[in-house]
Parts: structure tokens; C-alpha cells; sequence
């Protein structure tokens, strides 16, 4: 039928529908997902920003979920880790880091409170691992493999599990209850637990009970020791030991304890020692104090609590009830050079906080393994040169001894272990482009500083082993969390939807995100311009 | 317990979030957004008053329960979206000449009335040209008979569809097709000269009148929304840059927009009959060159020599809008708008 049109017209009427503006563009727009600093730092890979993204709604189940999809101890690691997310977190450079480490432990703490339970797996794959320590290297490992169907079993040579978090990190940092919980609910998931079990001939137990792979995570648990001449009546003990005893009967260190040593174990055992009433607790160390190795809060909170430090000073002789330490200067180099000046200090006893080795009886029964020094060395997925024999945690060569690495070290392998038992070798996901600073516009964030976790009244603290940190609280936690800026990870935010002037963004829904319509989109940029976060990329249009 | 302190991540500073209420979001975060001006338009990359007209319109449409009709002067925002017989407006719409909308709106309210049907409103919209040079003796005289229409002016700053001639709302030392900075004139447009349309609005003692941007949309839609609450002559004057005759790169459009506000040279205000009610404060201050700078309409300001006296009397004039609407107390405007 034709219609009858007005004179000197010759088009139907139409909407602008039909013109597709989008042939107009050289560029287009791409949603993307960046990896953030906090994630990308996180020595246990976790993925934070997804985990924080549900805590700002109130998920805090749903956040917790997400979290131990990659560690499964999240309440000790609010209290224990050393956080390396927050000096690397983006708004460090806006106001102040969000306080990640304060909301993982607000989200593990509800975890015990809730009672939320992991999943124990949907099929049994028939394969069993044997998990040799319960450090977090092993509890980690043991989860991570359990969770993909395998059989796990722990020998632990302690009564109790938990490794140097039981019996090297204080009861002040780690509570026992925290401990013992998240441990039992790896257990519960049907991890068998093999306590006060020592195993020296580890191949020996793997063919006599069939394991089809071995994981060692015996952590590095011998003390360091250095010579110093002595006489019959003084007291030396190191910081392993004090540590140990102290998880089951207070060792008598005396009024005047000298701990020797510039790292964390030395700055625990420092204000362990006051807590058992020490007068004085003193570290001597031989560099300046920029140069400890030891986290500089822990110095600060050892400080605050009394402890003394004797920067640039080594212990030369010890006798009963004083020791003869000499003064240090820095060469140009940096290097602590004697100096030939003496003093004398009072201490009833001194404890050697040198650092720690791997035990190597287990090893020795090891043909073939190759080690470096006293640890033991891996390949880029956590195997031996043995194959089939994994190690992770304090034991093995190379990186940072912390429970968060090891924490790592234990997911790794137990993802090398599962492709290892099925004949495959683990290939690591490709890592995302960073999301930097610069691809942020944080006009769009609040303006809003950290919340400050309350610490311990001083005199309380000295005294006790009570937790010196406190946790944040519901509302806080969650005030905490909207502080995160999403970096390079879509939030919803509707930005890119409503600044479109050719509307060519389609909203998806709530917790679907969105699209472009290249149908319309002329490719003018102005979605990447005010993306808040940074998750739209900007491609070339193939000519 | 302590005190649970509010706090929204990105407050209302983003189009939506999903940690407000449904109620708390923007008009253009909604799914169910009429898209007023529909994708399709011919509008240049990163149009400003493409952007602007969307958001106001939906929110009028909204505001009215899509009981609206609207009139467009000639201009770019008639051009881009109408080529007859083809439209992106999803609304009754009505183009009239360059320099009568507001006649023609009057015309259409009075026929509404006249037929009994006053719930439909009448939106009349243009750019600057069309508003505060051709327009402008019907625009007055709708404003002087209070006549029920609420009038936009998209203000880009010059006849861009022609061709980036100068208006009234030309702003001082800016490069349009008629103001080259050449010869005796070579810092572009000269000063004291143009109008401000929403001060001159006001001296009609008019229900409302107020100034709005793309770059603050709940204040924008406030503004939309509380204008279509009251009835007789309202006017609201929009900021919308233009990439294409400002030398700007379109990515910048809101950013743009956001600079001019935070540097005190757009200033975000609201007044009811005749007395201003409200401002938008600056959040956070920046100097004028750093609006300046990303513009190629001033980049004769800053070719050596730079013209640093011209910068300065550009920065005297921002701060006198400082003083003025009184942009750096903290005062957030009855409508909400902006964020504390």
C-alpha cells in the first residue's frame, strides 16, 4: 500500500534507530577486569577486591565465601598477617589504605561466630595426599586439596596443630581459640589429622600406606645459633624454645631477659618476656634500627609496651647475671664494623633470636632432593626435584618466612598436585593488566579516613596474654569495606550507563553488569573518562 | 556502642549505586529510562548537549508521567536529532524557528488549557544561541506573562551549529569563527561584554529559575524535577560543553564541565522568585587554567608568551562568582543535588 506523502518528500517516517552511529568510530570501548594492587601483592592470592565487593552490601557470608576461596584461615590472618595489601592499595594515595587486614578478620571472627562451615566436596576423586606438618603451609595445602575431592592426611609431630602459629607467634597476637577453630574446620571437612606422629622415613610411609603424592610443610624450626663465650652459671636459651615453652609451661627467663636479634621473632619473645614479668626486656642488635628486619609496628608496639632496644651493639660475653656487649659503628657500605668499645649489662638470661633452620632428618631420607643451604628447593609450582614430593612454607628456599606465604605456597601446591596425580603439569592462569593509580578517577570516591582498630590499654597489655589488637565491629567493618575503591573491577556504579550521550551502554542488572551497543557507540570515550574504577578499556577498530 | 557512621563508598557523586535504595538512585541509572533522545542521534562524539538534553528530559518525563510535549528552537539539538523524517525524540515533539520556541510553547500551553488538558506539560528547549541572542524577546515576554512552560537553554557557549560563531554566552578571550585572536584582537572574544541569561530570568521575578551541569546529575535532575512541581514560566540554563567547538577532546566533556564548577567560572545555583535559594559548593577548588588548558579555544592564552593577565582577569571572574553565589560555603542546595 502506498503511502500518501507530502509534496517534495520522499523518506518514510523512521526513528533514528536506523543510523547506526556506530560506524562513525576508530576506537571502542571494552569492559575489563584489572588486577588490583591489594590482590596482585597478596602473598596467599587472594582475590580481596572480589571479597570486600560483597562486605560493602552486608554479605559478609558471601564475602567470607570468596575470601577462603583462597585461604581458608581468614581469622588468623586478620590478626597475624603482615598486610602487604594495604601498602600497596590505591587509596594509600587518596587518604589512607583501606584497612583490609581489619575486615578479613571481622569476616573470619563472624565465620566462628555464625558457625559457617566449608563445603565438604561433591566427589571423592580416590586419590590420597599425604600432608607431612600443620603449619599453614600444610593446613593450607590439605584444604585446597580436600576441597578438589582428594583424601588428606596430616602427620604432625606436636600434640597440637597449627605449627609456628601455635608455637611461635604469642598468644597476644593469635588467640588459641581462633587457632583451634579455623583448624577444626579444615579437620571437619574429612581431612584426617595424625598428631604427636613424627615421621623421619617419609617415602618409607607414603608405599606403606599408598599415597599417591607427598606434601612436606615442616616448617624451619631449629633455631639459629651464634658462639658466644660463656661462663658456667649464665643462662642462654633461644627464642624457638621460649616460644615453644611458653605455649605449655612459662620458661624462668629472670628480671633481666636480653633477647639478641633485629627481626619479629626477637621483638615476640621481647614482649613475651615482659608479660612473664620481666623488669627489663631488652633487644640488643647489631645494625640501627631502620635496618630490623622487623615489621616497624611490631617495634612500635614493643616500644610502647616498655620493651628497650640497644641498636648497633653485639653480645661479646656472656656470664651469670650480666653480659659484656661492644659498640658498633656503620661502615660505608652500611655493614656493622666493632668498634672496640665495651659496656656491661645486667641479664639474668639471654634468649637468640638469629633467625631459624629447617630440620633436616627428614630430608636426609629423601634420595635425590636437592636443597640450598638448609631448605629445600622447588620448581615454580611448589615441586621437588622429586617428583611427585611437594614442599611449601618455612622449609623451602627462597622468599619470606610468614604464615601468609606459606599460606600461598600450600595453594599452589595443592594445585600442582591435583594436575601432578592426574599427569598434567599446573599452568597458572594468565594475571590480569595491573590497575593502577592513574586509571582511577577518584572525584566519584567520598572522601572518608581509616577506621583505627582500638589497641589494648598499655598497663593491660604488659601484663597479659591477652589479644593486643581489637577487631572492628559491624558497622565499622562495613564502612571499612566501602572505602575500597574497586580498582579495575566493575562495581556497578551505573556511571558508564548514565554518561553514554548515545546511550549505547545496555545495563544488565543488577550483578550483571553491562554491555556497549556498538551498534550506537561512537567511540567518544567518555564511559573510560569517568569509569570510577578503571575497567573499560579502550581498543582500535580494525580499519 | 560507638556511633555507625553512613557511608556510601561513592556516595551520589556516580550516576547509580547499588548501596543506595531504588528511590535514592538517579532517574538515568534506572533500567526502565525513557531515553528521551534515543541512540541514533547525529550528534558529534561526546556531545555535551546531547547528554544534557537526555538527562533532563527523562527526568521531566518522569516528573510529569511522561505528560509532556516538547518545542526545540533551531540549533545543533534540533538538527542532530531530527533530519526529517527521521527522530530520536521519544516524546511529542515540536520544532519552531530559531528564535521563537518559547513563543511556540506558550501557544501550545494555552491550547492545552484551552482544551481542558493542562496535566500535559510544555517543556521548551534550545541552545544558547537560540536563547539568549535570537529567542531572547520571546523568551522575555514568556517569562513576563508567567506563561506555564519551563524553558532549558543547553549552553555550549556559541553557534556550534553554524559553525562556532560567537553568542552572548560566549565567554571572554575564547576562539569562535568571529572571534579569531588575530590582530588588535588577539586574545579572542572580548571582555565585558555577553549576558547571563539566568540572572536576567530572575529579574522577572519568575516561580524558578536555576543553573545545572552535566557533570553534577542528581542536581541536575533535583532541579528537573522540582521545576515541573511548580507551574507558571520556570527556566533552567544548563552547562553542556561542545568537544567540536572548543577544541576538546570528547573524552573530556564532563570533565570539562566538572572544572568549570569546581573553578568557580560556572557557578551551580537555584532561585525562587527572584531570590537566589541555593548553591552547589565547590568541592574541590582548582585554578581556571586547569579548565583552560584543555580547551583549543583558549590555546592562544597559553602559546609564549603566555597571556597571563588574560588568565588572571578569567581567574578574577570565577572568584568573583565565588564571592558571589557564595560557592566555597558549605550549603547544599533544598533541592539535594550536590553531596555534602
Amino acid at each position: 500500500m502506498s503511502i500518501q506523502k507530502p509534496f517534495a518528500i520522499t523518506l518514510d517516517k523512521n526513528t533514528s534507530l536506523a543510523n547506526h552511529t556506530g560506524s562513525w568510530r576508530s576506537k571502542r570501548p571494552v569492559y575489563v577486569d584489572r588486577l588490583p594492587p591489594c590482590n596482585a601483592t597478596c602473598p596467599a592470592g587472594e582475590n580481596i577486591q572480589n571479597w570486600l565487593f560483597h562486605a560493602e552490601s552486608g554479605n559478609y557470608e558471601a564475602a567470607w565465601r570468596s575470601l577462603t576461596e583462597n585461604n581458608p584461615l581468614p581469622a588468623i590472618m586478620g590478626r597475624v598477617c603482615y598486610h602487604p595489601c594495604e601498602g600497596a592499595c590505591n587509596r594509600g594515595q587518596l587518604d589512607e589504605a583501606v584497612g583490609i587486614n581489619a575486615v578479613e578478620r571481622f569476616l573470619g571472627d563472624e565465620a566462628l561466630k555464625q558457625g559457617w562451615a566449608f563445603a565438604k566436596p561433591v566427589a571423592e576423586s580416590g586419590k590420597r595426599v599425604l600432608v607431612v606438618g600443620s603449619g599453614p603451609a600444610g593446613l593450607s595445602a590439605a584444604y585446597h586439596l580436600r576441597r578438589m575431592g582428594h583424601g588428606v592426611t596430616i602427620v604432625e609431630a606436636e600434640t597440637a596443630a597449627g605449627g609456628m602459629m601455635r608455637y611461635g607467634i604469642p598468644r597476644y597476637r593469635l588467640p588459641r581459640r581462633v587457632l583451634d577453630a579455623e583448624v577444626q574446620r579444615i579437620v571437619d571437612m574429612g581431612v584426617e589429622l595424625r598428631l604427636d606422629t613424627r615421621v623421619d622415613d617419609v617415602l618409607a610411609m607414603q608405599a606403606a600406606e599408598g599415597f599417591d603424592a607427598v606434601f612436606l610443610g615442616i616448617g624451619a624450626g631449629i633455631a639459629k645459633r651464634a658462639y658466644i663465650p660463656a661462663g658456667d652459671a649464665s643462662h642462654i636459651t633461644d627464642a624457638i624454645s621460649v616460644l615453644h615453652e611458653v605455649e605449655e609451661h612459662p620458661p624462668l627467663l629472670g628480671r633481666k631477659v636480653v633477647i639478641y636479634g633485629g627481626g619479629n621473632t626477637a621483638i615476640d619473645v621481647a614482649r613475651t618476656a615482659k608479660r612473664l614479668g620481666a623488669e627489663a626486656s631488652i633487644i640488643v642488635y647489631r645494625r640501627t634500627r631502620d635496618k630490623m628486619p622487623a615489621h616497624d609496628f611490631e617495634v612500635k608496639e614493643a616500644l610502647e609496651e616498655g620493651v628497650k632496644m640497644k641498636w648497633l651493639s653485639t653480645i661479646t660475653e656472656a656470664d651469670a647475671g650480666n653480659i659484656t656487649i661492644e659498640k658498633m659503628a656503620l661502615d660505608d657500605k652500611g655493614f656493622p664494623q666493632p668498634t672496640g668499645e665495651f659496656e656491661t649489662l645486667a641479664a639474668d638470661s639471654v634468649v637468640l633470636a638469629l633467625g631459624q633452620n629447617v630440620e633436616q632428618t627428614l630430608l636426609e631420607h629423601i634420595p635425590g632432593l636437592e636443597l640450598k643451604w638448609d631448605s629445600v628447593q622447588t620448581d615454580a609450582v611448589m615441586m621437588t626435584s622429586v617428583a611427585g614430593v611437594f614442599a611449601g612454607g618455612d622449609m623451602v628456599a627462597g622468599g619470606e618466612r610468614t604464615v601468609t606465604v606459606s599460606i600461598g605456597h600450600g595453594k599452589k601446591a595443592a594445585r600442582a598436585i591435583d594436575a601432578w596425580m592426574r599427569g598434567e603439569r599446573y599452568q597458572p592462569a594468565p594475571k590480569h593488566e595491573p590497575a593502577t593509580f592513574e586509571r582511577l578517577n577518584t572525584w566519584y570516591y567520598a572522601d572518608a579516613a581509616k577506621t583505627v582498630r582500638p589497641v589494648l590499654d598499655i598497663i593491660r597489655r604488659q601484663s597479659t596474654f591477652d589479644e593486643v589488637v581489637g577487631g572492628l565491629d559491624e558497622g565499622n567493618a562495613m564502612y571499612e569495606a566501602r572505602r575500597c575503591l574497586s580498582c579495575g573491577n566493575c562495581f556497578e556504579c551505573d556511571n558508564c550507563y548514565g554518561v553514554c550521550p548515545d546511550s549505547a551502554v545496555i545495563k544488565l542488572g543488577a550483578g550483571k553488569r553491562f554491555a556497549f551497543n556498538y551498534d550506537y557507540c561512537k567511540g567518544c570515550g567518555l564511559c573510560v573518562e569517568e569509569c570510577p574504577c578503571g575497567a573499560i578499556a579502550v581498543e582500535l577498530e580494525d580499519k | 556502642m560507638e556511633t555507625t557512621i553512613k557511608f556510601y563508598q561513592t556516595d551520589t557523586f556516580t550516576v547509580g549505586n547499588r548501596l543506595l535504595s531504588e528511590a535514592e538512585r538517579s532517574v538515568q541509572a534506572g533500567m526502565q529510562r525513557t531515553n528521551a533522545l534515543n541512540s541514533g542521534h547525529r550528534a558529534c562524539q561526546g556531545c555535551g548537549e546531547a547528554l544534557g538534553a537526555r538527562f533532563a528530559v527523562d527526568a521531566a518525563m518522569r516528573a510529569t508521567n511522561n505528560q509532556l510535549v516538547a518545542c526545540n528552537a533551531t540549533g545543533c539539538l534540533e538538527v542532530f536529532s531530527t533530519p526529517y523524517p527521521e527522530s530520536s525524540w521519544q516524546l511529542p515533539w515540536l520544532h519552531s524557528l530559531f528564535g521563537n520556541a518559547a513563543a511556540v510553547a506558550t501557544g501550545v500551553a494555552a491550547a492545552m488549557k484551552v482544551k481542558g488538558k493542562q496535566h500535559i506539560r510544555v517543556l521548551a528547549q534550545g541552545g544558547d544561541g537560540g536563547t539568549t541572542d535570537i529567542g531572547f524577546g520571546c523568551l522575555s515576554g514568556m517569562f513576563e506573562r508567567n506563561d506555564d512552560v519551563l524553558y532549558i537553554c543547553y549552553d555550549n557557549e556559541a553557534y556550534m551549529n553554524t559553525g562556532v560563531q560567537r553568542s552572548s554566552a560566549t565567554p571572554p578571550a575564547a576562539r569562535t569563527a568571529t572571534t579569531m585572536p588575530v590582530g588588535q584582537h588577539a586574545n579572542g572574544n572580548v571582555f565585558g561584554k555577553g549576558k547571563s541569561v539566568p540572572l536576567i530570568a530572575m529579574a522577572h521575578e519568575i516561580p524558578y529559575v536555576a543553573t545545572a551541569s552535566v557533570a553534577d546529575l542528581r542536581d541536575l535532575e533535583a532541579k528537573v524535577t522540582k521545576a515541573m512541581s511548580i507551574h507558571g514560566a520556570r527556566y533552567i540554563h544548563i552547562h553542556v560543553p561542545c568537544p567540536l567547538g572548543w577544541g576538546a577532546d570528547p573524552a573530556h566533556t564532563i570533565k570539562l564541565a566538572r572544572l568549570a564548577i569546581e573553578s568557580g567560572l560556572f557557578p551551580v545555583f537555584e532561585a525562587e522568585h527572584g531570590e537566589i535559594t541555593g548553591h552547589r559548593a565547590i568541592r574541590a577548588q582548582v585554578p581556571v587554567e586547569d579548565y583552560l588548558k584543555l580547551q583549543k579555544r583558549f590555546a592562544h592564552l597559553f602559546r609564549a608568551p603566555k597571556q597571563v593577565d588574560v588568565i588572571a582577569h578569567l581567574q578574577a571572574m570565577a572568584d568573583r562568582n565565588i564571592r558571589r553565589f557564595k560557592l566555597l560555603e558549605k550549603f547544599t542546595s533544598p533541592t539535594g543535588g550536590a553531596a555534602a
